[in-house]
């Protein structure tokens, strides 16, 4: 019953605000507003050091692969521990590809989202006769089984070594450095996402895996077919992921089993449930902090990106239950009212 | 032949022990319908706490009640300040929160003690008993003998005494058991604490044999939850026999299935759990769940 009435108000405070700011911002000042966010995106990699390009490229990869796994936790309310497993997929397809096909780098991308999409369906199957815990232990088996399934076939993914591809160079006529070259093109996909995602959430499809998630037997009354669209955003999620696991091999130009554990896909759902659940720009905060605590704990081989995100965890699902993305939210409604009130 | 029971006693000695991780797992679900993803990590912090006692010089069997004092302790808080607000919410939030006290209680215990692997000495004797050519390590018995000395107090608990009724009550039916006058909050708060302290003790007879690190218990919590899955998720009986089967299949395997080997033993528990809950999602022991819609 809780579920029911949280995510309900979740549901109206997605709605309301866009109607809201249009009420006391006049449409040319969103427009502004907007003009100067996008244009901040594209300037980015010119005012950072190609390091931090490098981590800001990194932040739209997760969130390509947040983006999906919010299409299957926050949309359709199934349990995924093991989603880094799709993404090993993306990226180890990628870096095979790369190395023994003589295709360009470009084409990898669908034929990894393909090959995550076919894998999603398949897996979206048995996960139908199974509903939250018992979902969440199969997709953990999955990705605790991924990485010495990965060492155990040297010959195509080089073992634990890993492999080492290549990295896409920027064309000549763009003039771009390659990180530069490698942040627009990362960019280009992740608005791609974000639109058919934002679309197909507002589509019959949208609202029929809403209906399911909040009330399985009614939505079934009404004429929707729960299967097939748990099923279906099982797929849309692991291609998703996939999709974020091939830009991700073309960005680090390298992948190895142990890129690919289990902290990886628990990582992966602490930053969703952080930037906020059924909310698409929760997957960029999300983002964020994904790829925050995987530099950090590179860099600091120690205990403390861990107690800070399973410390961040609770307090968010304590305090917050709609994540960062909420937080704005209700901070940006809470101006509106004042400015409104002046 | 020998060999073959060799195996089989061998697998019963680990078995043992992802029963008793399973039936802490088991104890917690039967009362909150929990999964508490963070179990292994409780039990191997436990461990640690008796790794501390015994390196500052307190006898063995000194440090092993104060540690399940304090395990018992340690589950009742964190019922109370972790697990209550999300008790009764959505299945969703629960095993996040789960997953949350896992990636932090691990951490801690790595800011701690540091993430080197600490060797820890076995409470029972080298040596092993000769029964008709196959060799039985006084380990193995011993862990067997512990298991199932915890499955026999605890049913003595269940079955015979006020507190047990108290807590079968509540796992029937909570609000019921409320009416009839049972505290429920303090209820739920002594079967976290009973299972802190049941994984406390898988945890103390997994160190000697895998070697002490913050790391401990992952795989054994994956063996464990395929136990739970095997006998069925609200049966401690269940998850007891789960336990054996999984440490007997696992060992076989590993020996007499090339393709496995040692590398990919982990796949033994992990084609366990997708086969029963696509085959019989309840388990052996457990009950299937009617939903009134």
């Amino acid at each position: 019953m809780k579920s029911t009435s949280e995510t309900a108000e979740r549901e109206t405070a997605t709605e309301a605000v866009p109607a809201a700011t249009a009420r006391v911002l006049p449409p040319w000042a969103r427009w502004v507003l907007l003009a100067l966010a996008a244009a901040a995106v594209l300037y980015a990699p010119f005012y950072f050091a190609p390091f931090r390009v490098f981590q800001l490229t990194l932040v739209l990869v997760y969130a390509v692969v947040l983006l999906g796994l919010n299409l299957l936790v926050g949309y359709s309310g199934q349990i995924s521990l093991g989603h880094g497993a799709f993404f090993a997929v993306g990226a180890y397809g990628t870096a095979i590809l790369m190395r023994d096909g003589d295709i360009p780098y470009l084409l990898t991308l669908p034929i990894a989202a393909a090959v995550t999409f076919v894998l999603g369906l398949a897996f979206g199957v048995p996960a139908l006769r199974l509903r939250g815990l018992y979902l969440a232990l199969v997709t953990l088996s999955m990705a605790i089984f991924l990485p010495p399934l990965l060492k155990r076939f040297p010959e195509l993914t080089g073992g634990s070594q890993g492999l080492s591809v290549e990295q896409p160079a920027s064309p000549a006529w763009t003039g771009l450095a390659e990180d530069q070259w490698l942040y627009y093109v990362s960019l280009a996909v992740a608005v791609v996402a974000f639109v058919l995602v934002r679309n197909l959430l507002r589509s019959r499809a949208g609202r029929a895996l809403l209906a399911v998630r909040e009330n399985e037997a009614a939505a079934e009354v009404m004429g929707v077919r729960p299967s097939f669209y748990k099923t279906l955003a099982f797929a849309w999620s692991a291609m998703l992921a996939g999709v974020g696991g091939a830009v991700s091999t073309w960005v680090i130009g390298y992948v190895a089993p142990d890129s690919f554990t289990v902290v990886l896909s628990i990582n992966l759902l602490a930053g969703l449930v952080i930037g906020g659940l059924a909310s698409l720009s929760g997957a960029v905060y999300g983002a964020f902090f994904v790829m925050f605590v995987s530099s950090v704990a590179q860099d600091i081989s120690g205990a403390a990106p861990g107690i800070a995100s399973g410390l961040l965890i609770i307090a968010v699902m304590l305090i917050a239950p709609t994540g960062v993305a909420g937080l704005v939210r209700r901070l940006t409604a809470a101006a509106r009212r004042r400015l409104a009130k002046e | 032949m020998s060999g073959f029971f060799q195996q089989v006693v061998l697998g019963l000695g680990s078995g043992a022990i992802y029963a008793s991780l399973a039936l802490a797992l088991v104890l917690i679900y039967r009362f909150t319908d929990i999964v508490n993803f963070a179990q292994g990590e409780l039990a191997m912090f436990s461990t640690y706490i008796a790794w501390q006692l015994t390196a500052a010089g307190v006898p063995f069997w000194l440090a092993l009640p104060i540690t399940l004092a304090v395990s018992f302790l340690g589950g009742v808080l964190i019922e109370r300040l972790v697990i209550r607000p999300f008790e009764g919410g959505p299945e969703l939030t629960v095993v996040i929160v789960t997953v949350g006290l896992f990636v932090f209680v691990n951490a801690l215990a790595g800011l701690i003690w540091s993430f080197l692997v600490k060797s820890v000495p076995s409470p029972f004797p080298d040596g092993a008993l000769d029964v008709g050519g196959v060799n039985i390590s006084l380990q193995t018995l011993g862990t067997l003998g512990v298991v199932a000395a915890v499955m026999g107090l605890l049913f003595l608990l269940f079955q015979k005494t006020k507190i047990g009724l108290a807590m079968r009550a509540v796992a029937n039916d909570p609000a019921s058991a409320r009416l009839v006058g049972i505290r429920v909050g303090r209820v739920l708060a002594l079967g976290w604490g009973l299972s802190a302290t049941v994984g406390a003790i898988s945890g103390i007879l997994v160190a000697p044999v895998l070697f002490l690190d913050p790391n401990l218990m992952g795989g054994v919590l994956v063996y464990a939850f395929a136990a739970a899955t095997l006998g069925g998720f609200d049966s401690p009986v269940g998850a007891v026999v789960g336990g054996l089967i999984v440490g007997v299949a696992e060992t076989l395997s590993g020996a007499y299935v090339d393709a496995i080997g040692s590398d990919l033993k982990i796949g033994v528990p992990l084609a366990i759990i997708v086969v029963v809950l696509l085959v019989r999602p309840r388990g052996l022991f457990g009950h299937a769940v009617v939903e009134r819609v």
